[in-house]
């Protein structure tokens, strides 16, 4: 009989925090500004500069270390790992290596096996890296500086899961407890939360772990998943032919769905960390925690559990809600302004999640306002639109958070109120139609319909149907 | 009286006085760097035209009664591994043979402030590793007292210009002794900071945990002036020292009786040069006279200080020079196969031997296998030796002795044999391992009429201390 | 300990440092190198046993700076010293094949 392995993975997941400034230096995390214009000599290691570290990089840490269970280390410090890399440009990162900010925590996760716990063994802030880009035209590559140092945290987890499907539900349970806390948007595609996966296989009952290989570049869900069940067949596939799995950073090319080794004569890894001398150690004081832990937000379990108290919706659309700290927050905001919970659940629930995975976002992604929403509500409520158009204004607003009353306004797309108009309306169509008149008539009662949709096609939709189907019995 | 034999306070009292312009002083340096510059070669860069015109700004702004300053208009030579803005900084290495900062070191900014005008920049060894500025990529500096023998270093250039007159006074940095030993060896006054009194933003690191900028100066009253003045907390540097007792200059007072003064029997030992050993030990008598209360004492660990030393500084160094890659700015070979070849082909062209030494060294004990019983180790006897100096100063006010074992060697003595050179920092690397101030003295001439330097250490933050004891000597000091 | 020193780690530290020697500076460096090891060795001598490594020398901590953005665009001075430059950017040999 074949040998049963089973695959045992760790995950190193780099968050980048919702700072406002760099790790340490002045200068903004913004994205998507022109190459080297969020620099200084302080992130592009100008000979003579020398970092400051910014409070709100610890605080954050510390939250993200609170709410997953971890001991906060009182007194850390910062480390420099020494490497040469062009994207890296004092060649060696600020990070922490001897004493993290924070150890042993564990999250809870829930896949179609049941609960399970899945243990934390660090959580360390660190300095991002520049961007390199291939530039063909020179063959060579080009530096921006514009995301060095911007703050990240390193999640470290145990060797604790054995299965995509953990995997997956690990970081979403991550995703979710970060965004809770703001600490970071966590978006995948933009790397603001990237995850290597280190994976080693073992027959099933072994005690000791196999040879492990690092994965990196994987930037989405699907990727992972792929990347996961890839490794473990290579892995397989070496021991089954009598050869050993060689511990080595691989790279996933997604496209081509295949890792490569990434290693080179020049790369030693072989980090040499020491004591950076040139930041003083962080002392986290029973108050500072105390602090944090205070000002921590109300987090899913709670939230749950208050959504069922104060607002009628059904408990589907409480799980789905509050799995998304954008999504509860639109909704409470929303309901806020307009009242009406179950009705701005529909919409959430309805239209916004069909949108959303039509176009393949994250609830994080949404862009209209609470404000638009709730006026798009009012304007069902009052009728001045009916359902079918509210519809096709709510995905203009889903793509660009436009404001429905003007846009109704502007495009003409209220409801006919003046009933003069409508009954001549109905007139035409009953003249035009004796059939349909006819069959009415004659007891069915189905035929109706078609002549409320020939009236509404008239008014090019701008009519209230209720209205419509009034008056057409009226006049038949 | 010549302008060039005014100390840099006096200068600037004649300049606010109206007895002259900071622009003749100015002039009058200028003409002295063109009569001595060719042997000394103090200088790496000097801005004339610059100079000129900051020369005139300050005459203007102390006319207008805006600059008050002890140190207004006064010329002053800065080391070349502290950044000016739009003046090259070199580190005395090819590796920056163009690199022009675009800011200022904070001491840098503090002297402009004041309205002191920087001359130029001064030769070192390169990147301050080396004790006699022989290192540098821009030729060696010469001992004004005998142009055969080196002025020491690493801040050979800066202690040259002050004894030769290049210069009223000028800025060093001190990782191991780089301030105190030129100091001593080129008879000029030298003092090394409490870590952190003086901000690092700017100096182009070494050693970090061990680098101060210092003043080097004619005399002990400049001293005071200059570090006053350069002493601040500053926001830039996380291991910058917040304090508030920055007037050194009230401590220039004429009396040490009552302070207890401890000569470390190991600092006189095997190794100390007989004639240096008298003029020390002479020096310790004429405070002594003055009501000091002075006595041997056995320090302990002095001959570990130079393994630590190493070991840490080339630790540091060997991360903090990573940045010199062919990338950012600095030199970059001209030919290259790839991007591992461009680091290793720029680096090894960029620097100089004594660099690569200290950098391969560095990456050595810091490497997997190596850090725990080189790098922890260093760390842990600098914990011992701090202890030494705290149970020291828990008797004495202050610790007297030499600079160095011997006085200038002659040129191209000392870099046959490196090892030999180390041994040459034994008095003064501990103090930067402790992170104490240290002061250099002049303390007369040997029998081939070179400098020797006494060397005055206090408890961390007692610059006073240092700075009364200093001036009490240099007052009362024969001849 | 001098021995540690072999053309193996000079070669390696050559790796890490990213220095090229050449046969002679690799002949020296070895000796130099072994011989201030030699010499660092001396610390083995000591106990320190129960000493805390001090890489700082005051008890200094928490010095932080507060989130605000104080730097616009300098991307002009950032490059100004750059040996290659295209569309801002710094120029360096392709780093991925």
């Amino acid at each position: 009989m074949a040998k049963q392995y089973e695959t045992v993975i760790g995950l190193e997941v780099h968050v980048e925090l919702a700072t406002k400034t760099k790790i340490f230096c002045g200068c903004s995390t913004a994205f998507g500004g022109a190459p080297n214009t969020h620099t200084c000599p302080v992130c592009t290691g100008m000979p003579g500069s020398l970092p400051v570290l910014n409070r709100q990089v610890v605080n954050y840490a510390v939250a993200v270390g609170l709410a997953t269970n971890c001991a906060v280390t009182q007194c850390c410090k910062f480390d420099r790992k020494n490497y040469f890399y062009p994207d890296n440009p004092q060649n060696y990162q600020i990070s922490q290596l001897y004493l993290p900010i924070c150890r042993d925590g564990h999250v809870e996760i829930e896949t179609a096996a049941g609960k399970k716990s899945i243990g934390i063994h660090e959580i360390h802030m660190e300095e991002d890296a520049g961007k390199l880009i291939h530039d063909e035209w020179e063959d060579c590559s080009l530096v921006d500086y514009n995301r060095s140092g911007v703050p990240l945290i390193e999640i470290v987890s145990e060797p604790d899961m054995r299965s995509a499907e953990e995997v997956i539900a690990y970081l979403e349970k991550l995703r979710m407890i970060i965004q809770y806390l703001g600490a970071s948007d966590c978006k995948l595609n933009e790397g603001s939360m990237r995850a290597d996966v280190n994976l080693s296989v073992r027959e099933v009952g072994a005690e000791g772990f196999g040879t492990r290989t690092e994965m990196k570049n994987l930037n989405s869900f699907r990727a992972i998943t792929h990347a996961i069940a890839g490794e473990s067949e290579r892995q397989i596939d070496l021991l089954e032919s009598g050869q050993q799995v060689v511990q080595e950073t691989r790279r996933w090319d997604d496209a081509k769905e295949y890792s490569y080794a990434m290693r080179s004569k020049e790369d030693a890894q072989d980090y040499r960390y020491f004591p950076d001398p040139d930041l003083v150690p962080v002392y986290i004081s029973d108050e500072w925690i105390k602090q944090i832990r205070d000002s921590q937000p109300e987090f899913r379990k709670e939230k749950m559990e208050r959504y069922r108290k104060e607002f009628d919706i059904p408990e589907y659309d409480i799980g789905i809600i509050t799995d998304s700290k954008h999504m509860a927050d639109l909704f409470e905001e929303t309901v806020a302004i307009c009242g009406q919970p179950k009705k701005v659940s529909n919409w959430l629930m309805g239209e916004t999640l069909r949108l959303l995975k039509e176009k393949n976002m994250d609830p994080e992604e949404i862009l209209f306002s609470p404000e638009n929403l709730a006026k798009l509500i009012r304007l069902v409520d009052s009728k001045a639109v009916n359902l079918t158009v509210a519809k096709e204004v709510f995905e203009v607003m889903f793509d660009g958070n436009i404001d429905p009353e003007q846009y109704v306004e502007e495009k003409g797309l209220k409801t006919v109120s003046d009933e003069g108009a409508l009954r001549a309306t109905i007139g035409e169509v009953i003249a035009s139609n004796p059939q349909s008149v006819e069959d009415y008539r004659n007891g069915k009662e189905k035929a109706i319909g078609f002549l409320v949709g020939q009236t509404m096609k008239a008014m090019k939709g701008k009519a209230d149907p209720v209205s419509v189907n009034q008056i057409l019995k009226e006049l038949l | 009286m010549d302008i060039l034999e005014y100390s840099a306070v006096e200068l600037s009292a004649a300049i606010r006085e109206g007895r002259i312009t900071a622009t003749d002083a100015m002039e009058a340096v200028l003409a002295r760097i063109d009569a001595r510059e060719k042997d000394i070669n103090a200088y790496v860069t000097i801005d004339r035209e610059q100079a000129m015109r900051a020369a005139a700004e300050a005459q203007a702004k102390i006319e207008k009664g805006e600059l008050t300053g002890l140190l207004a208009g006064v010329p002053v030579a800065v080391k070349d591994n502290i950044c000016t803005q739009d003046l090259l900084t070199t580190c005395a290495s090819k590796m920056l043979a163009h690199f022009v900062p675009t800011f200022s070191a904070e001491a840098v900014v503090s002297l402009e402030k004041a309205g002191a005008v920087i001359i130029g920049k001064t030769n070192m060894d390169e990147f301050a590793m080396g004790s006699t500025t022989e290192t540098s990529a821009y030729g060696e500096t010469r001992n004004p007292w005998n142009t055969a023998h080196v002025p020491g270093g690493s801040s050979g250039g800066s202690a040259a210009a002050v004894a030769a007159g290049e210069c009223f006074f000028a800025l060093g940095s001190d990782t191991g002794g780089s301030i105190r030993q030129p100091a001593s060896f080129c008879g000029v006054v030298g003092l090394k900071p409490t870590y952190g009194t003086v901000s690092r933003y700017g100096l182009i690191a070494y050693g970090s945990s061990l680098d101060q900028i210092g003043p080097l100066t004619k005399n002990v009253a400049d001293c005071a002036a200059v570090l006053e003045l350069i002493a601040s907390h500053d926001s830039k540097d996380s291991t910058s020292v917040r304090r508030e007792d920055t007037d050194f200059t009230s401590a220039l007072v004429d009396d040490v009786s009552g302070m207890k003064i401890g000569i470390p029997r190991d600092y006189l030992g095997e190794g100390l040069d007989a004639e240096v050993k008298e003029a020390v030990l002479a020096a310790a008598k004429v405070l002594e006279k003055k009501g000091a209360v002075v006595e041997m004492f056995d320090l302990s660990l002095v001959e570990y200080a130079i393994p630590a030393y190493y070991t840490i500084a080339s630790a540091e160094a060997s991360s903090n020079l990573e940045r010199f890659d062919g990338v950012k700015y600095g030199h970059r070979t001209d030919a290259c196969e790839g991007l591992h070849n461009m680091y290793k082909k720029t680096r090894s062209e960029g620097f100089g031997a004594e660099v690569k030494r200290r950098i391969m060294l560095g990456s050595f004990v810091l490497s997997s296998g190596y850090y725990d019983a080189y790098y922890l180790k260093a760390l842990k006897v600098k914990a011992m030796i701090r202890k030494a100096f705290d149970d020291a100063f828990a008797k004495y006010d202050l610790i007297l002795g030499p600079v160095a074992p011997t006085t200038a060697p002659k040129l191209g003595e000392s870099l046959s044999d490196p090892l030999k050179m180390y041994l040459g920092d034994i008095y003064t690397i501990s103090v930067n391992l402790a992170g104490l101030p240290g002061i250099s003295v002049p303390c007369g001439t040997d029998s081939g009429g070179l400098p020797i330097g006494l060397q005055l250490i206090a408890d961390s933050f007692q610059e006073k201390k240092l700075i009364q004891a200093a001036y009490t000597y240099e007052q009362n000091r024969e001849g | 300990m001098a021995d540690k020193i072999t053309d193996e780690t000079i070669e390696y530290v050559g790796i890490l440092a990213k220095l090229e020697l050449s046969d002679e500076e690799r002949e020296q460096a070895k000796k130099d190198m072994g011989k201030m090891l030699d010499y660092i060795d001396k610390l083995a001598e000591l106990d320190t046993t129960g000493i805390e490594p001090m890489s700082h020398v005051f008890p200094v901590q928490n010095v932080f700076r507060e989130d605000v953005v104080t730097n616009g665009d300098e991307s002009e001075k950032t490059l100004r010293n750059a040996p290659g430059v295209k569309d801002n950017m710094f120029m360096v040999p392709k780093t991925f094949e």
